[in-house]
């Protein structure tokens, strides 16, 4: 990633201002596209608000926490699921802990696969949890390299000099 | 709280290393202890109450915090001390289930307050507002400001009470399963009440829109 990144600044020292601001409006669509595709909900903004000179890192370090527990989490509702008596109590609490935790930072589309999941879960049905469980999954990549761009995106702006907008409301 | 109560209760626990951070005269900021068995919740809660100025210790699960605040039941004879100060620390529940039986047997065991996840600024906020007026009201009966400055706010996961009791012991009607519609918990609803009485009603109205 530090390759890229100066391969990045290198451009924008040939066109200082105009790669700049192609950069921050470039930063700006794809986050508003995040949120007008329901990827991200507002609780991505409240993450955001807590983030300052103090706490720089705040968003990336929440988020790359919610990653590494994310991935544990479906790890073990692949295991749980694949057992000959299935515990489903067990089950509902992975998945409870994967919809709290999504909501907390706004990952709205997992939050609302870990919901649908739930009601399968409730009626004991393997099969529509298994496939709720890849659909998880599938928003959870998703998600993760959303944002994954998104931070590199940020980086840019920032190696270029510029800084990231603290609360941008999106345009819906 | 009795201003004695709280220096005796200090020493009895003063060999606790937790506490050692808990001198009246040292800051005016209250301390809260957040329980919370996510990580990544842990994380957000801890930001959102230190930048609303409080002071912050989190712990993984309800007997984690028990430890923190000298609980352990097998330093104590196996009970509870029932007089102890501790009983006046304030507890709010936080959880993403919006259950109402739940929220309601929550404040009837004593909590003051329940916030619906995700947690918001406005939430904490609001919650700082709560403490102030409350601390004011028995700086009324105390003077100076031990009070106001060992004041703990303990927020609990209510996922841990989930562990330790029964569904069966809910005697309103077992929970339905969440709608599966996506403005089925939008955070600004409850995050807007300034008083529980008046979130417990908003909840209600959420609930029978779902059915």
């Amino acid at each position: 990633m530090r390759a890229s990144l100066e391969g990045e600044k290198q451009q924008t020292d040939q066109s200082m201002d105009g790669g700049l601001m192609q950069m921050q409006r470039r930063l700006a669509e794809y986050r508003n596209a995040l949120f007008k595709e329901g990827i991200l909900d507002s609780q991505y903004l409240q993450l955001q608000e807590l983030q300052d000179e103090s706490n720089p890192d705040f968003v990336v370090e929440v988020v790359s926490l919610f990653f590494t527990d994310s991935e544990k989490l479906l790890n073990d509702l692949s295991r749980d699921l694949a057992q000959q008596n299935v515990d489903f109590k067990r089950v509902d609490a992975h998945v409870h802990q994967l919809k709290g935790s999504s909501s907390s930072i706004g990952a709205e589309k997992v939050k609302n696969a870990c919901i649908v999941f739930r009601n399968f879960c409730q009626e004991k049905n393997i099969p529509g949890c298994l496939r709720c469980l890849q659909q998880i999954k599938q928003e959870f990549l998703l998600v993760k390299s959303k944002l994954e761009t998104l931070f590199k995106l940020e980086q840019q702006v920032v190696a270029a000099g510029g800084s990231i907008p603290t609360v941008q409301q999106p345009i819906l | 709280m009795d201003r004695d109560d709280v220096v005796s209760w200090q020493r009895r626990t003063h060999d606790v290393d937790a506490f050692d951070s808990l001198h009246p005269s040292d800051t005016e900021e209250a301390h809260v202890l957040a329980v919370d068995d996510s990580l990544v919740d842990r994380k957000v809660i801890e930001r959102l109450l230190r930048i609303s100025s409080f002071r912050v210790t989190t712990v993984e699960s309800g007997s984690r915090a028990l430890q923190f605040l000298g609980l352990d039941e097998d330093k104590s004879s196996g009970h509870f001390d029932e007089s102890s100060a501790l009983r006046e620390i304030p507890v709010v529940i936080m959880s993403s289930e919006k259950v109402l039986a739940r929220i309601d047997r929550c404040l009837e065991e004593g909590a003051e307050e329940f916030i619906v996840k995700p947690v918001k600024l406005s939430d904490v906020k609001r919650l700082k507002a709560y403490m102030r007026r409350d601390s004011r009201e028995s700086n009324k009966s105390e003077t100076g400001n031990r009070a106001n400055a060992n004041r703990k706010l303990r927020e609990e996961e209510e996922e841990e009470e989930d562990n330790n009791y029964d569904e069966s012991d809910l005697s309103a009607s077992s929970p339905s399963p969440p709608a599966c519609s996506v403005s089925s918990s939008p955070p600004s609803t409850s995050s807007s009440c300034s008083s529980f009485p008046s979130s417990a009603a908003a909840l209600a109205a959420m609930d029978e829109r779902r059915l």
